[in-house]
């Protein structure tokens, strides 16, 4: 136990706050304002968690999204979070934090004998192990070794997050010294800017390294910024992630809130400054992934921000001036520290032990670091923090399809300039430093001098590269346990391309987004293959920067918003009946009315409606009026049988075909009067069938000439059914006009419309009654007193589809599919009479078209009470076993008092009277086939 | 998320539009002269080019059908025109 807290540093934390959580079961203080990563750290706890593969024991690495180690599941109340990272989590009092995979915890995992198998767990070891047969059965095992946190199915986080959408003139992302320059020269200059953080608070890496602007402390230019960029109408948004690129300019961005719901913001933005700084590399030496071996900015930040000490005998071993920095700081506040530098040339250091031309190649400890192996020297430390540079952050850049280049003083992939429309300023840019970071946001959009700084501008950071031949297992990828030996051996394997290498180690490819792996992997690769650096190349850059909840991304586009449900006028009426709704064609509509099982409902229904009278609402019938003296063309043109022909007042059958012939959907067409129809789409394909009328009047008929209105939301239609209808109707009080089948008339009622339609999807005397929305309660009231009169029932979609079936009336999409053709349902004439075009028609006689083997329409008639189940295939009854077709729609029929099915079935027309057999489960039964309709067919009871 | 513009309605989120078809694919007519080969040259043998592209689009929220000129590759919206119709 090491680490401590120091008494005064730590500006990020309010001492006058303490917060208390738990960690594997072992309770421990903090501040408000600390991270979980901070509070652990300042407590001496180092074991954090265990690595994905080996299950080695591992602690802190980094400081924000780069760190690949400390991954916790956070409960707090109610609430779960999985696989957190410790040091982007702010400490919440009585947070419940457990380390993942790991089992019993961090400290004492009983799978770390793992890491004594590493020889058989080699780069690829998943791709080689499920090549074998029996792979199965040891698939399970490995899953619950492997991995990081478990989701908790118990738990729905709330559907809370609001998704804005914004535009902005200027978005600079990243507020330290870069992003502060530019954000304070483009608000001076009257821009209205976004200023974007991650962080709590303004100033970036000015909060730990400190330094002076424009002759005082950095924190007044801080303020001076902040004052002018909401002077000049823009906002400043810390806690906020822009975490994506896309198209056309659009930026996502997460905002983390305390105090409420996160927000998810999509920023359209004219102008974008990438201002992220950079990420630093890890060394690498045996064993470099112990706890305690941790990154020089991270121990800084710590240090400064947090007042946590990571340590009291520290190592630092670097090969960069901006290390120094860390290393006088830690002896200020009162550690022993050791600094080795790789450089000969190294600067000297006041006060501290330096080692020049010092190379780090061990690090020892059995789970903490206990010394350090220095140019073959042991030297005792509890510490050990390490620089091998640092890259740029150029994801943003990247992810809008910017390119890189090498360079070679900067040693480092930079922004090639002219690749992307975002600028690119300070570290983000390959200008390391704060005088550079002030100098290249100014310029952007100030004139003259921009901040004054003494700071003095570092060196070029010298080159550091994976050594392949030094002993021991060196960490590349420790979120994903690859070493430099994987890399090593996947070049050996022929996988020398990065992108191969990635996928073929998994270098890279954890939550961390190889953050700290993929400059390591790629040197790696470089120098294991005798390669340059741009030689071997790199991989590419996508959302999300960093892991996003999916609670963030789903907003609340969840449960009965996620594809919300058209609703009935009637609805509460319906309710008020014992209605039970269910989703059809993305309507909430009656399913079934009263209490009890749902098909024995179904059944009465169906049969009461047959015996004397039923009433179903066909509201979401589409309703589509095509008016003007281009109807009927229009009409003849989108549809397969033909409406010009058709007489004012009568309705008729049609179907809409695809240009492939394909049937798309079938209806009724309404002529109210010369230059008026209604299109009664089927409820499901209003908006399709809308879409390809106006493709037609557009490109074809002439927009002057024809008005396609849609008014399926504006009317109700109730539609009444069966041998009693002409009484219900009448006993509500509705004069009806004497109209013949298929005939609409529409009349006064009430001082309103009434549109009489009579039509029917049951094969029962039927009148669709349609009137406008606000009118619909009259009638319903009406035709419900005299529907219980006359001994009838309100009927739900079941029962509708069970009468309709009874019929064999198609439902297209259900009893059709991709390939169903007009002719295959039976309706040949228009095909062999129409000299005209017709959208689909050409698509009708191709060979496929003419095939001889077409599936076709029927009905099919079983033995025996059980219903065949719908999607059963139906094969020969001898010779070999081969699918025929299927059954599309099967019921009971309370009407016919047996099971009825509707089919599909290869030359099906021509099989009638014959038996095929029906393969379901693995059972096979015989069924006749039949014609489609099953009930009444003689079609009498259409108008009894 | 790319912005297209529609004639009618100007500059919207392209969540608002569908694709309907390559444009300059004039339908071979009529049904009885046009060969199985041109006919399915017309519904699937389509050019999808690398790089500039004319597409029919569909605002959704208007119903306007209007010729979209665009870069596939660039994302980049070079113009767009009104469908010729028959009016034309
Ligand atoms: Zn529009």
């Amino acid at each position: 136990m090491s680490g401590s807290r120091h008494a005064e540093l730590g500006r990020f934390i309010d001492r006058s706050q303490p917060r208390s959580f738990t960690f594997d079961g072992q309770r421990i203080a903090g501040f408000a304002g600390d991270t979980l990563a901070s509070a652990l750290l300042a407590n001496g706890v180092h074991i954090l968690g265990r690595s994905f593969k080996y299950h080695r024991p591992r602690g802190l690495w980094g400081m924000g999204a780069d760190e690949p180690n400390a991954i916790f599941d956070v409960r707090l109340g109610q609430e779960h979070r999985p696989n957190q990272r410790a040091t982007t989590t702010l400490l919440e009092d009585a947070m419940v934090v457990t380390s993942v995979n790991a089992n019993p915890n961090a400290a004492k995992d009983r799978f770390r004998l793992m890491d004594r198998l590493h020889r058989f767990l080699p780069a690829g070891f998943y791709y080689k192990t499920f090549m074998a047969l029996d792979w199965i059965r040891y698939e399970p095992m490995i899953r619950r070794m492997a991995g990081l946190g478990r989701v908790d199915p118990g738990y729905a986080p709330p559907a809370d997050v609001p998704h804005l959408v914004a535009v902005c003139d200027l978005l600079i992302v990243g507020a330290g010294p870069s992003g502060l320059a530019a954000a304070h020269a483009a608000a001076q200059s009257g821009r209205a800017v976004w200023l974007v953080d991650d962080a709590a608070q303004l100033g970036g890496s000015l909060h730990r390294r400190g330094g002076q602007i424009d002759g005082a402390d950095w924190t007044a230019f801080a303020d001076a910024t902040r004052y002018a960029v909401l002077n000049a109408g823009g906002r400043i948004l810390c806690n906020t992630t822009v975490w994506g690129a896309f198209d056309h300019n659009v930026f996502s961005a997460w905002v983390r809130r305390l105090d409420g719901p996160d927000q998810h913001m999509r920023i359209r933005a004219a102008e974008v400054v990438v201002a992220t700084g950079a990420i630093e590399r890890p060394l690498w030496f045996a064993n470099n992934d112990l706890p305690g071996v941790m990154s020089c900015e991270a121990a800084l930040e710590f240090l400064q921000c947090y007042g946590a000490l990571p340590g009291q005998r520290i190592l630092i071993a670097t090969a960069n001036d901006a290390s120094y920095t860390v290393a006088s700081a830690l002896a200020k506040a009162g550690a022993e520290v050791t600094l080795v530098d790789q450089r000969h040339d190294a600067p000297d250091a006041d006060d501290i032990t330096q080692i020049k031309s010092g190379i780090l190649t061990a690090a020892k400890g059995k789970t903490h670091v206990q010394s350090a192996v220095v140019n073959g020297q042991d030297i005792p430390c509890d510490a050990i923090f390490c620089s091998g540079g640092y890259t740029p952050t150029v994801h943003l850049w990247c992810q809008s399809g910017g390119k890189l280049d090498w360079d070679a003083d900067q040693d480092a992939l930079v922004p090639r300039p002219g690749t992307s429309s975002l600028k690119p300023i300070g570290a983000a840019a390959g200008q390391f430093g704060l005088k550079a970071a002030l100098a290249t946001g100014h310029a952007l959009f100030g004139n003259g001098n921009g901040p004054e700084t003494d700071a003095v501008t570092p060196r070029a950071q010298a080159p550091v590269r994976p050594d392949p031949n030094l002993p021991g297992r060196q960490w590349i990828d420790m979120q994903n346990d690859v070493t430099l030996k994987d890399v090593g051996l996947a070049a050996r394997e022929g996988f020398t391309s990065v992108e191969h290498l990635k996928r073929y180690t998994t270098l890279g490819m954890a939550t961390d987004q190889g953050r700290t792996s993929n400059f390591a992997g790629l040197a790696a690769m470089a120098a294991v293959t005798g390669r340059t650096i741009p030689e071997t190349g790199t991989t590419t850059y996508r959302p999300p920067f960093e892991p996003v909840p999916l609670s963030v991304i789903a907003g609340r586009r969840r449960g009965d918003l996620f594809n919300p449900l058209k609703r009935l006028s009637l609805e509460a009426a319906h309710c008020d009946m014992g209605a039970r709704f269910r989703e059809y064609g993305g309507w909430l509509r009656p399913a079934v009315y009263g209490v009890g099982a749902e098909a024995d409902l179904a059944q009465k229904e169906a049969k009461i409606a047959r015996d004397i009278a039923g009433i179903f609402d066909a509201s979401p019938l589409g309703k589509l009026e095509v008016i003007g003296t281009g109807a009927g063309k229009l009409l003849d043109f989108t549809g397969y049988m033909r409406m010009s022909t058709l007489k004012p007042g009568r309705a008729r059958y049609g179907f809409m075909l695809a240009e492939s012939g394909i049937v798309y959907d079938d209806g009724v067409v309404l002529r109210l009067d010369e230059n008026r129809f209604i299109v009664s789409a089927s409820s499901s394909h209003v908006d399709g069938v809308r879409a390809r009328l106006e493709d037609a009047r557009q490109d074809r008929i002439g927009h002057r000439h024809v008005y396609i209105h849609d008014v399926t939301q504006g009317l109700v239609t109730l539609t009444v059914t069966g041998p009693k209808t002409l009484d219900v109707i009448a006993g509500a009080g509705i004069d009806l006009p004497d109209l013949p089948h298929m005939g609409v008339v529409e009349t006064p009622l009430d001082g309103h419309f009434l549109r009489v339609a009579r039509i029917s999807f049951t094969g029962d005397r039927s009148y669709e009654l349609t009137v406008p929305g606000r009118n619909a309660e009259g009638l319903r009231a009406r035709l419900d007193a005299s529907l219980k009169n006359a001994g009838g029932k309100w009927i739900g979609l079941e029962a509708v589809m069970i009468l309709r079936a009874e019929k064999g009336f198609i439902l297209i999409g259900k009893d059709t599919d991709g390939n169903t053709m007009p002719h295959d349902l039976g309706w040949v004439g228009p095909m062999n009479k129409r000299d005209d075009e017709y959208l689909g028609k050409r698509a009708l006689f191709t060979p496929e078209g003419q095939s001889e083997t077409r599936r076709q329409w029927v009905g099919l008639r079983v033995t025996g009470d059980a219903v065949p189940e719908t999607g059963s295939h139906l094969i020969p009854t001898d010779g070999p076993r081969r699918s025929l077709g299927f059954i599309t729609s099967s019921y009971f029929s309370p009407n016919l008092g047996r099971p009825i099915a509707l089919a599909l079935l290869e030359n099906g027309r021509a099989l009638v009277g014959t038996t095929v057999g029906c393969f379901n489960d693995g059972s096979v039964r015989n069924v006749e086939v039949v014609d489609a309709c099953a009930f009444d067919p003689d079609w009498s009871r259409l108008n009894g | 998320m790319q912005q297209f513009p529609c004639p009618f309605c100007g500059l919207r989120n392209e969540t608002e539009f569908h694709f309907a078809f390559e444009a300059g694919h004039p339908r071979p007519e009529p049904a009885k002269d046009v060969s199985d080969a041109e006919w399915a040259k017309y519904l699937y043998l389509h050019k999808a080019p690398k790089g500039k592209s004319s597409e029919i689009w569909l605002h959704l929220t208007c119903h306007e059908y209007f010729i979209l000129h665009r870069d596939t590759v660039t994302r980049e919206v070079l113009s767009c025109d009104v469908l010729p119709g028959a009016e034309a």
